[in-house]
């Protein structure tokens, strides 16, 4: 019982990290229609520049912030950009143009900080909370990731619900010409989209990457997890995001807890499970009625 | 319907270039191609304050992309668009609204994916704050809209959606109305209260229409003045009730 429990809960904390960085692949699929494969680069950049600042002496979250704030920058850049240049035209040109920036960004960090492996600390303990005689799997990092995530989640749930950007944001991704027509700057729009799409990318990365080995390429598997996490919950759905990212991250925990040599199989795991989705219910999970738009 | 329209004779000499006051909206020479194929082939028309224009005819006759090269969507070749004197021919889409130019595209452009009163916020949305009570006109206005406030705009009829994108645009309070074919696929009884409901607007608060309807029929029956186009060129611009008149050019252009 307590090692379903330990299981279960090292699931759920890697699960809110899939959930973020599917969370920032739906963004950036709802708005432009573009599977955004430099998410990983992307948020592997921001990282390096936290290490960096981290290693000349700075603190952990004087660290967090600037690298969310250069995440920002870099997704508005890259949209601004290179992703102009191909939105609304054929889908592929967008696809070779995002792993582009995956091999380009990936190669970047490369040259500016290096490709040996290198430890990323932790804001808080990585040892799990003591209850009754028993450590349980939680440790105070893992509440310090599922609050992170928690918290942005709901801020952009604020944002795209119950402002004015909000709504400017989801009419300029669902109906670019009327928003237009109604005065709405959709090119801003779309670039402030894939800056917060970049934010939360970033947080994903930095959160996965607390007490754990970085190295330019740390970040693509979880590009694996989050694009099936994303494809599970339908792509085009928040809420399908978060839930895709906690199955699959119980999932994948519960395969390399109780299989044999199952840490082996979590990669093959990914993809078993994104091939069962997609033959039992294409759409996803939450995929919506077929009545709206593919 | 047709007994509450104001003369048309002294639109129709605005239209002939004889006014006095400039029209709202005025359209000259105006030439637009989509790659290869001519479809707007110097089209001059105006759109008076406080009447209805009418813009008719078949299919392909170049009516939608008349009112796209009008808001922007799609760039003029040559010829000069203006509203109120001001010229706005190469002025971008998004400041159209902020102009007072309000344009409900073909395909009515409901967002699915809001909600019914998410969908008339985006209308304000380039004003800042707006106060409740502007809402709750369109609501008055809109009855049946407003009990789907808060349902996705895709559970909305056909009859529903033209309601709320002509509440959306008027949200933006434009002095013109752009409409691309407000009657498509709806029932007879739903464009005549649409159509009743807009020649209500434009009389009582002033609002100017510029329609574009293939069914001829019913636009002519609330609108004051017609324009009838055919391959990109204006045929004939009169009064609407001349057109109706006409057998000879509603049997030729207007199919009815």
């Amino acid at each position: 019982m307590q090692y379903f429990v330990n299981v279960t809960l090292t699931g759920l904390t890697e699960g809110m990290v899939y959930s973020a960085f599917a969370l920032a692949l739906v963004l950036i699929w709802r708005s432009t229609r573009i599977v955004n494969f430099a998410q990983g680069s992307m948020a592997a950049a921001t990282t390096f520049i936290a290490l960096a600042l981290i290693q000349a002496g700075q603190s952990y979250w004087v660290a967090l912030i600037v690298a969310l704030l250069s995440g920002l920058l870099l997704g508005a850049i890259v949209e601004r950009v290179v992703i102009r240049r191909v939105e609304g035209g054929p889908e592929l040109n967008a696809v070779i143009v995002t792993l582009g920036l995956f091999v380009a960004i990936q190669a970047a960090i490369a040259i500016v900080f290096g490709s040996a492996f290198q430890s990323f600390p932790t804001p808080f303990g990585l040892e799990g909370f003591q209850v009754g005689d028993n450590r349980i799997a939680l440790t105070p990092n893992s509440v310090w990731v599922i609050a992170a995530v928690l918290v942005t989640m709901a801020l952009l749930v604020v944002l795209f619900r119950f402002t004015r950007i909000g709504l400017a944001m989801r009419a300029s991704a669902f109906g670019q010409e009327v928003a237009r027509l109604l005065g709405v700057r959709v090119g801003r729009m779309l670039t402030l989209g894939w800056a917060l799409a970049a934010v939360v990318g970033s947080l994903a990365g930095l959160l996965i990457a607390g007490g754990e080995f970085v190295y330019p390429a740390y970040m693509d598997s979880l590009i694996v997890f989050g694009f099936v996490a994303a494809v599970l919950g339908g792509l085009d759905s928040p809420i399908g995001a978060i839930v895709g990212g906690l199955i699959l991250g119980l999932a994948l925990s519960y395969v390399s807890g109780y299989v044999e040599r199952g840490s082996a199989l979590v990669n093959v795991a990914a993809l078993v499970i994104l091939m069962v989705v997609l033959l039992v219910r294409p759409g996803g999970l939450f995929a919506s009625s077929t009545a709206r738009r593919a | 319907m047709a007994d509450t329209r104001p003369h048309g004779s002294t639109a129709v000499a605005t239209a002939g270039g004889t006014a006095t006051a400039p029209a709202l909206l005025q359209i000259e020479d105006l030439t637009s191609s989509y790659g290869a194929v001519r479809a707007l082939d110097g089209v001059s028309l105006t759109a008076d304050a406080g009447r209805i224009t009418a813009v008719l005819g078949a299919n392909g006759a170049g009516k939608t992309t008349l009112l796209r090269t009008v808001s922007g969507l799609v760039r003029a070749s040559s010829g000069r668009v203006t509203l109120d004197g001001e010229d706005i021919t190469t002025a971008s889409v998004e400041s159209m609204v902020g102009r007072g130019m309000a344009h409900v595209p073909e395909g009515r452009g409901v967002i699915a994916e809001l909600t019914v009163h998410e969908n008339l916020r985006v209308g304000a949305l380039f004003r800042g704050k707006v106060e409740k009570s502007e809402y709750d006109r369109i609501y008055d206005l809109f009855p049946r809209i407003a009990e789907r406030r808060d349902q996705p705009a895709h559970v909305l009829s056909g009859g529903e959606r033209q309601m709320l994108v002509i509440g959306r645009a008027l949200l933006a309070q434009p002095r013109i109305l752009l409409l691309d074919e407000p009657s498509l696929g709806l029932a007879p009884r739903i464009v005549a209260q649409i159509f009743g409901l807009l020649r209500r607007l434009v009389d009582t608060e002033g609002l100017s229409v510029l329609l574009v309807e293939q069914n001829a029929r019913s636009a002519l029956s609330v609108a004051d003045v017609g324009v009838v186009l055919n391959l990109g060129r204006v045929v004939v611009t009169d009064s609407a009730r001349t057109l109706m008149a006409d057998e000879d050019l509603r049997h030729a252009y207007l199919g009815f």
